[in-house]
């Protein structure tokens, strides 16, 4: 399989702080990928490392074949790489259909600029209102995004950061703060919008349940470093991982719930 | 070398002068985020009120020595009534808001203050030279100054002194920078935040109408020199950093310098002097030279 | 559909004052136009103020206008109203684009200071440069449009007064076009969200830049029909308190749809023009107290009650 996204001993240190340390992943091209760790542990760091906010102290990121290490966030959403983030970032006085189209505006107008002639089929608003019937947002269509509900925030979110047709797709935290019964929900959602337009994921998540359900692969954090990488079933079972992450409960086969 | 001497001199008196007209601003700044443009209009009732108390003590024959007193009492009475009169009666219920708002807020309160001052006064100018030819004059070199301009950088070393004094020695001081730092953690943990607002608001009001008070002797008092001096408080607390005392002291005395330099050099330029330190600052700190830090957001 | 609205209501307004004008009596043509002049800085208030980003220092470039149309006449004896108007343009256009590139790196306190401190720049240079009179200012008088002759004839006071007209007829309609597409709904965007624009692709720095450089044309233009039809250019047009007018107008008038400034500002003159006459020291009270009112009880501005009453009909 081809690989999309390539980490090459990737460092980061805040001061006496080391937030990442000699990082090295390479993702395949529509694999779902969740990174696991506790609070700290690095997972953070490496999203904003990748989508250009923060430059790595040391270290390369490749898109393709592209090294996108020196580049700003703007232009790394414009080459196919978009973020949804853990407080989702609206624009709160904006319905949800303008916060959409705003996104969907940005492509439009872009044109050749962006990675590849992406633009969508049908005007502007018709795009809109088919990423609103995709993610179950028709209803709230002019309500202004400030009023939403905590789920339904979470939601726009990631529509909007879907919106701007990427092919790699970072999720920081998509379902936290968002109800155990709904979880699965938005989940499924998400994945299905994932699939349709062949996008590549990558999710930072503290719930197991699912982590398990949803990946391929699942990187583990523990102290800026990765100390687990392979199939989900394996590295929840490893025991480094089930002392720094996941905790001992997990060995004994109960809890539903993901302790760290 | 004489020239250097002169600009150092009256670099400094000015420095003196700006530090004293910009501490109240930015302290109010510091701990209630509010950049009060009726700093200006306090600025000028302090010089307005000593202007007619002075006046008038000295006109009632007593002894000239005891207008400066009056000009003090005259300011801190301007500060003791407009502080809380504004920040109770208008302020407290904005709180809160934009800060574009506030500041729009007291723009509002300094037009109204204005056509008061116009109200009460008159347009006519209205003079106090006493206090300053009254102390005479002493020699630098081949350099005369008037006495009174030491006394301007006395006050201004004795505000600083005190202000740092009470900011880091006592225990209501600290109470203070806390609130500059974190109002809600500030709040959390028990410090009447509402009564800090109150005290800094009154005490930066009064900062303002003692540097109108100390300036009425230098110039003649008529509407529109609050507008004119707003204008200079700003830049020097924006170049310093917003809130920060130390950067108003560093600030004004680079600005008070560099205009110096200009009025010996390229009188042309003076009013030109304090804004293109602004926008230079300004370039090489975008927050000005001391400014507090930001955590992270995302 | 409030889009036909605008559209519709600009030009029944740009009729009437057009057919009206030779009617009217000269100080209402006046007061109309020069309504009419602030209006359009008020305008390009509106879409910075929409993007995000309040300047209290539009004074420069309403200065730069009025100095631009009158130094034609002082120093090459140009006084067409065309050429006045194109100077205007180019001189803002080009010292915002440049004056852009280092603002548009700021925001709320610290973008209003500096564009305060640019004002007063100029205002300190032009107070102390005695060939364009100092703090008197100069007089300007425009004597030809297109070549033709005005100056003197009876149609004088109605041509200035109906390119005024013109000018922000088709100021207004341009906003309401560029403020409907996607640009310009990307100045909402950034208002709430600086970060999300960003990681969505678009620059917030090239749009902040490109908004401010059309505001500080718009308030050249402004500044340029003001000295045209005012006769009287001096330095306070670049006073911060002058700046401050503009901001004043536009919280009053409200952001939300191009008719608002010229509303607001023709409320703003025709009330200053009579406290002028009766009470000429309460003049900045009466300003100062609607403000806090239209802040605290209105803080859509005046716009927002005219929606809130379509709303309700």
């Amino acid at each position: 399989m081809a690989v999309v996204l390539e980490a090459r001993g990737l460092n980061k240190n805040f001061g006496a702080v080391t937030a990442a340390a000699d990082i090295n992943v390479a993702v395949e091209r529509d694999s779902v990928v969740g990174l696991i760790g506790s609070n700290g542990a690095g997972k953070t760091t490496f999203i904003n490392m990748v989508t250009g906010y923060l430059k790595p102290s040391s270290g390369s990121i490749a898109f393709g074949s592209r090294d996108i290490t020196p580049l700003a966030p703007r232009q790394i959403t414009r080459l196919g790489i978009c973020r949804s983030f853990q407080i989702p970032q609206l624009f709160s006085t904006l319905s949800v259909y303008e916060n959409l189209l705003v996104g969907v505006g940005i492509v439009a107008s872009g044109g050749a600029k962006w990675a590849d002639a992406s633009r969508h089929a049908g005007t502007p608003s018709e795009t809109v209102d088919s990423i609103l019937e995709r993610f179950n947002l028709t209803g709230y269509r002019d309500k202004p995004a400030g009023v939403l509900p905590e789920g339904v925030r979470k939601l726009l979110d990631i529509a909007m950061a879907m919106a701007v047709k990427p092919k790699i797709l970072l999720l920081d935290e998509p379902t936290s703060g968002v109800s155990a019964d709904e979880k699965f929900g938005l989940m499924d959602m998400v994945m299905e919008a994932v699939r349709a337009q062949q996008v590549t994921v990558l999710f930072v998540e503290h719930d197991m349940d699912i982590v398990n359900r949803y990946t391929h692969r699942v990187l583990a954090f523990y102290e800026g470093r990765i100390i687990a990488d392979g199939e989900p079933g394996v590295v929840l079972d490893d025991a480094e991982v089930r002392k720094y992450v996941t905790g001992e409960a997990r060995a004994a086969g109960g809890g539903k719930h993901a302790a760290h | 070398m004489n020239q250097l001497l002169a600009v150092l001199i009256d670099g400094l008196i000015y420095s003196s002068w700006l530090f004293i007209i910009a501490v109240g601003l930015t302290l109010i700044y510091g701990v209630m985020k509010i950049l009060n443009i009726a700093h200006g209009s306090l600025y000028a009732l302090g010089a307005y009120s000593a202007a007619s108390l002075a006046g008038y003590w000295i006109n009632q024959g007593h002894a000239p020595m005891g207008s400066y007193a009056m000009m003090l009492v005259a300011a801190i009475l301007v500060g003791l009534i407009a502080g809380p009169v504004i920040e109770r009666g208008l302020l407290r219920f904005m709180y809160g808001k934009d800060e574009i708002v506030l500041v729009l807020v007291t723009y509002a309160v300094f037009l109204i203050l204005e056509d008061f001052i116009k109200l009460t006064w008159g347009v006519d100018p209205y003079f106090l030279y006493q206090p300053y030819s009254l102390l005479g004059s002493f020699d630098v070199g081949n350099l005369t100054y008037p006495v009174y301009n030491l006394v301007l950088f006395g006050m201004a070393v004795l505000i600083g002194v005190t202000l740092v004094w009470v900011l880091t020695k006592t225990s209501r001081g600290k109470m203070l920078v806390a609130v500059i730092h974190d109002r809600e953690m500030a709040a959390a943990m028990g410090i009447n935040v509402s009564l800090v607002y109150f005290v800094t608001f009154t005490a930066g009001a009064m900062l303002g109408a003692v540097g109108g008070a100390l300036t009425a002797p230098m110039i003649s008092v008529q509407p529109g020199i609050g507008a004119e001096t707003i204008v200079l408080a700003f830049a020097v607390v924006v170049i310093g950093g917003l809130g920060s005392l130390p950067g108003a002291v560093l600030a004004a005395v680079l600005v008070g310098l560099v205009r110096s330099a200009a009025v010996h050099y390229r009188p042309e330029l003076d009013l030109f002097a304090i804004y293109f330190v602004m926008a230079v600052v300004l370039i090489m700190r975008p927050k000005g030279l001391f400014s507090v830090q930001e955590a992270r957001k995302i | 559909m409030k889009r036909d609205f605008t559209i519709r209501t600009l030009v029944g307004v740009l009729i009437a004052l057009l057919l009206a004008g030779p009617l009217l009596p000269r100080w209402a043509m006046f007061l109309i136009t020069v309504s009419l002049c602030y209006g359009t800085v008020v305008l390009g208030m509106m879409l910075l103020m929409r993007t995000g980003v309040v300047s209290f220092g539009h004074g420069l470039y309403y200065c730069l206008g009025a100095y631009a149309a009158g130094t034609l006449d002082v120093l090459f004896g140009v006084s067409d109203i065309a050429v006045m108007l194109l100077a205007a343009v180019a001189v803002t256009g080009v010292v915002s684009a440049l004056l852009g590139l280092l603002l548009r790196k700021y925001r709320d306190i610290f973008f209003a200071m500096l564009s305060l401190a640019f004002s007063m720049i100029l205002y300190g240079l032009l107070v102390k440069t005695s060939a364009l009179g100092s703090s008197d200012g100069f007089n300007v008088a425009a004597k030809t449009l297109f070549g033709i002759r005005i100056a003197g004839t009876e149609f004088e006071r109605y041509v200035i007064f109906a390119v005024t007209v013109l000018i922000a007829f088709v100021a207004a309609v341009c906003m309401h076009k560029y403020l409907a597409s996607h640009m310009g709904r990307l100045a909402g965007a950034i208002r709430d969200n600086e970060l999300r624009v960003e990681y969505m692709g678009a620059s917030v720095r090239n749009t902040i830049h490109v908004n401010y450089v059309m505001s500080a044309v718009l308030a050249g233009l402004g500044g340029a029909l003001a000295a045209v039809s005012v006769g009287h250019i001096d330095p306070e047009m670049s006073y911060w308190t002058t700046s401050g007018e503009f901001v004043f107008v536009a919280i009053l008038a409200g952001t939300g749809n191009v008719l608002a400034p010229f509303l607001g500002a023709f409320i703003f003159e025709t009330i200053r023009s009579f406290a002028y006459e009766y009470s000429p020291n309460t003049w900045q009270m009466a300003l100062g107290t609607t403000m806090l009112l239209v802040i605290m009880f209105l803080p859509g501005g005046l716009w927002s009650l005219f929606t809130r009453m379509r709303r309700a009909a």
